[in-house]
């Protein structure tokens, strides 16, 4: 019991969030009648993917990953490193000193995919809500049902 | 570096950079959105045809393109290899078709938004490039929203019930791309990377597959793939979305984005995971082919059900994805060189029959089947498209659709899963049904005007029944013509396509 607890829940918090979050999304996109509590459930169905994502990226205790280096040219020749063909991963840690120190910071590419998907995220909140307004236009509801009544008539 | 080797870049550049510039120019003038967007695609298909060169050319049959110049794990690549240089340049030739097909149907159906439409339209060219051109995980994604999220917008510009079936669409679309998202996220976790051939070079070397997060990564973006390609239990958002889209809209999702998904999936299947890891878990992959079976079947008899033609093509789709699915899960080779061919030829022949039936509503105004009556004498050479392109879809020699059939035919019998050799059958033979009996429709009904003086009404409409021939436009005729014969052209060159594919494929460790 013990275990379960520490290991299952305690240590894996952060799944036990996004999933249930993600099962209240669904449940909203798939059972709610009205179209606009469909909207929101797939916001929150998205949302919990960026939480997923984000909690992932994460240490205890690690700072922001914001290099600290004195002086400007160092910025300029790693991007020159970096544009030179064929490097290893071994050996790109070897031309960046900073590599060393990535163990201490968080990892910052998850939340930066995440902006992407934010981004994607209220683009389809938007498209959707047009096409809940074409449909409201057409039928005079947003309520599944009632569309569905007046799509058979 | 020449202008050649940004090929595989510029494909993707010359619609992203016509869609700003058509938005521009119909501000100023709505007519010039027309020859905009053919150029761009025009352009788009050059790059393509030149990419493919490339790639035939090349010792290892692979072009990458760093963008940026930056080094594949960190930035984004394109990759094309022989497995997707042909999906590409089909994709880029189809579009290249309905472009120029779209000029009268544009007009007449979202009259005032040509602009946009047109935009929108070269937006999900660019999705849909970016898909088949990509080697990003990350990247791909970016892309499917992108084609999504203008197939949406073009979707529920159409008339009828299309707000309410683009609703379901979108609550599906997200579902899957958001799955292929998670499943991108669990590989992320194990292989701390993005990028596509990076990802398998690390499964490989650490010998992740036994990993559970890997096993549900594996599944979270194959059920993802399966909702965006309409894969028979997920399948009930398709019909409805493109039956009642704008013409030009489903001319070009329908063959384009269903395609792309399995070309996603193929890519999953054998480049980043592992064929050994796929079908080395059990009896999945048995599941996988009689889904497969089911959805021809039924694709095939709702076909033969609906009166609608746009409706009975929707229908062939589904079951045509279960064909090019069924191959590339019989984990032989020739499955999956069949199921690849098949993409290719399948793209092809569903642009043309959308294109032909695009071209017959454009004159009825009407899809129902008894519009098609007598036909042959009003449009013979929208009907001759038409028969050819239907031709292929039974599998008929000349055309490509009967290579393709054939090899997957030869693969079930390899495979010994005779469920799915029967399945293939029966659906083409359905097929033959459903074709024939149209054409005979088309060829010995008497023409029946759908619209019987309807007076006042019908003439509000604009639509006059004329005697005599009735033929489409000639901006229509050229591009359902080249579809059609680039059928034909595809079963006679099916020796060199199918060389050109066995290079990808002769690489899979099965």
């Amino acid at each position: 019991m013990d275990w379960l607890t520490m290991d299952l829940i305690v240590a894996r918090f952060n799944y036990w969030v996004y999933i249930v979050l993600m099962m209240i999304g669904l449940y909203a996109m798939i059972a709610k009648n009205n179209y606009m509590k469909k909207l929101i459930g797939m916001a929150i169905f998205q949302t919990a993917i960026m939480l997923f994502y984000v909690s992932i990226g994460t240490k205890k205790g690690a700072s922001i990953p914001i290099l600290d280096h004195h002086g400007g040219e160092h910025g300029a020749g790693s991007a020159h490193i970096a544009g030179e063909a064929a490097l290893k991963v071994g050996e790109a840690a070897a031309a960046f000193p900073e590599a060393a120190a990535a163990a201490g910071t968080t990892n910052p590419l998850p939340h930066v995919l995440m902006l992407t998907a934010i981004v994607v995220g209220v683009a389809t909140l938007g498209v959707a809500m047009a096409v809940v307004q074409k449909i409201n236009d057409q039928y005079g509801s947003i309520e599944e049902d009632e569309v569905l009544k007046r799509i058979k008539l | 570096m020449t202008l050649a080797q940004q090929a595989p870049a510029l494909i993707l550049l010359f619609p992203f950079f016509g869609a700003l510039l058509t938005l521009l120019i119909g501000l100023y003038r709505r007519s010039w959105c027309w020859p905009a967007t053919v150029a761009a695609c025009a352009a788009s298909a050059l790059a393509a045809w030149s990419t493919v060169v490339q790639v035939a050319e090349s010792s290892n049959a692979l072009v990458t393109y760093r963008m940026a110049g930056w080094v594949p794990p960190v930035g984004i690549e394109f990759r094309v290899d022989a497995l997707n240089a042909g999906v590409v340049f089909m994709i880029a030739m189809v579009s290249l078709l309905v472009a120029i097909f779209s000029r009268t149907v544009v007009i007449n159906e979202t009259a005032g938004k040509e602009h946009f439409f047109y935009t929108l339209f070269q937006m999900l060219i660019v999705g849909v490039l970016g898909i088949g051109l990509t080697g990003d995980a990350f990247n791909l994604y970016v892309f499917l929203e992108i084609s999504s999220l203008s197939s949406y917008a073009l979707i529920a510009m159409g008339r009828g019930r299309a707000a309410f079936s683009c609703f379901n669409y979108i609550m599906m679309g997200t579902i899957g791309a958001s799955f292929y998202l998670l499943g991108v996220g669990y590989l992320y976790i194990k292989t701390g990377s993005l990028n596509m051939v990076d990802i398998s070079r690390i499964m490989h070397e650490q010998d992740l597959f036994q990993t559970s997060t890997i096993h549900i990564g594996f599944l979270f973006i194959l059920i993802g793939v399966w909702i965006k390609m309409a894969f028979f239990p997920l399948h009930r958002w398709l019909p409805n979305a493109y039956t009642f889209a704008p013409t030009a809209t489903s001319a070009l999702a329908a063959p384009i984005m269903t395609k792309v998904s399995i070309y996603v999936m193929i890519r999953y299947m054998y480049t980043v995971f592992d064929p050994n890891f796929v079908f080395g878990m059990g009896p999945r992959s048995d599941v996988v082919v009689w889904l497969a079976v089911i959805a021809m079947v039924v694709g095939s008899f709702y076909a033969l059900a609906k009166r609608k033609l746009k409706m009975m093509l929707a229908y062939l789709v589904i079951a045509e994805v279960g064909y090019m699915v069924g191959g590339a899960w019989l984990a032989n080779k020739t499955g999956l060189t069949g199921a690849i061919f098949h993409i290719m030829a399948d793209g092809l022949m569903t642009a043309a029959l959308f294109l032909s039936a695009g071209a017959i509503y454009y004159k009825r105004k009407s899809y129902n089947v008894t519009a098609l009556k007598g036909m042959f004498q009003k449009m013979p050479f929208t009907m001759g498209a038409f028969a050819l392109a239907a031709l292929s879809m039974i599998g008929i020699p000349p055309t490509c659709g009967f290579f393709s059939k054939w090899y997957l035919i030869s693969a079930g019998i390899e495979a010994g899963h005779y469920g799915f050799v029967g399945g293939l059958l029966f659906s083409s033979l359905v097929n033959a049904i459903l074709f024939f009996r149209l054409l005979e429709y088309a060829y010995y009904g008497e023409v029946e005007t759908p619209y019987v003086a309807a007076g006042k009404r019908g003439k509000k409409k604009g639509f006059r029944e004329k005697s005599g021939r009735d033929e489409a436009p000639l901006s229509m005729l050229v591009p359902m013509w080249s579809a059609s014969l680039g059928l034909v052209l595809l079963g006679f060159y099916s020796g060199e396509v199918i060389a050109f594919i066995s290079r990808y494929v002769a690489e899979v460790q099965f």
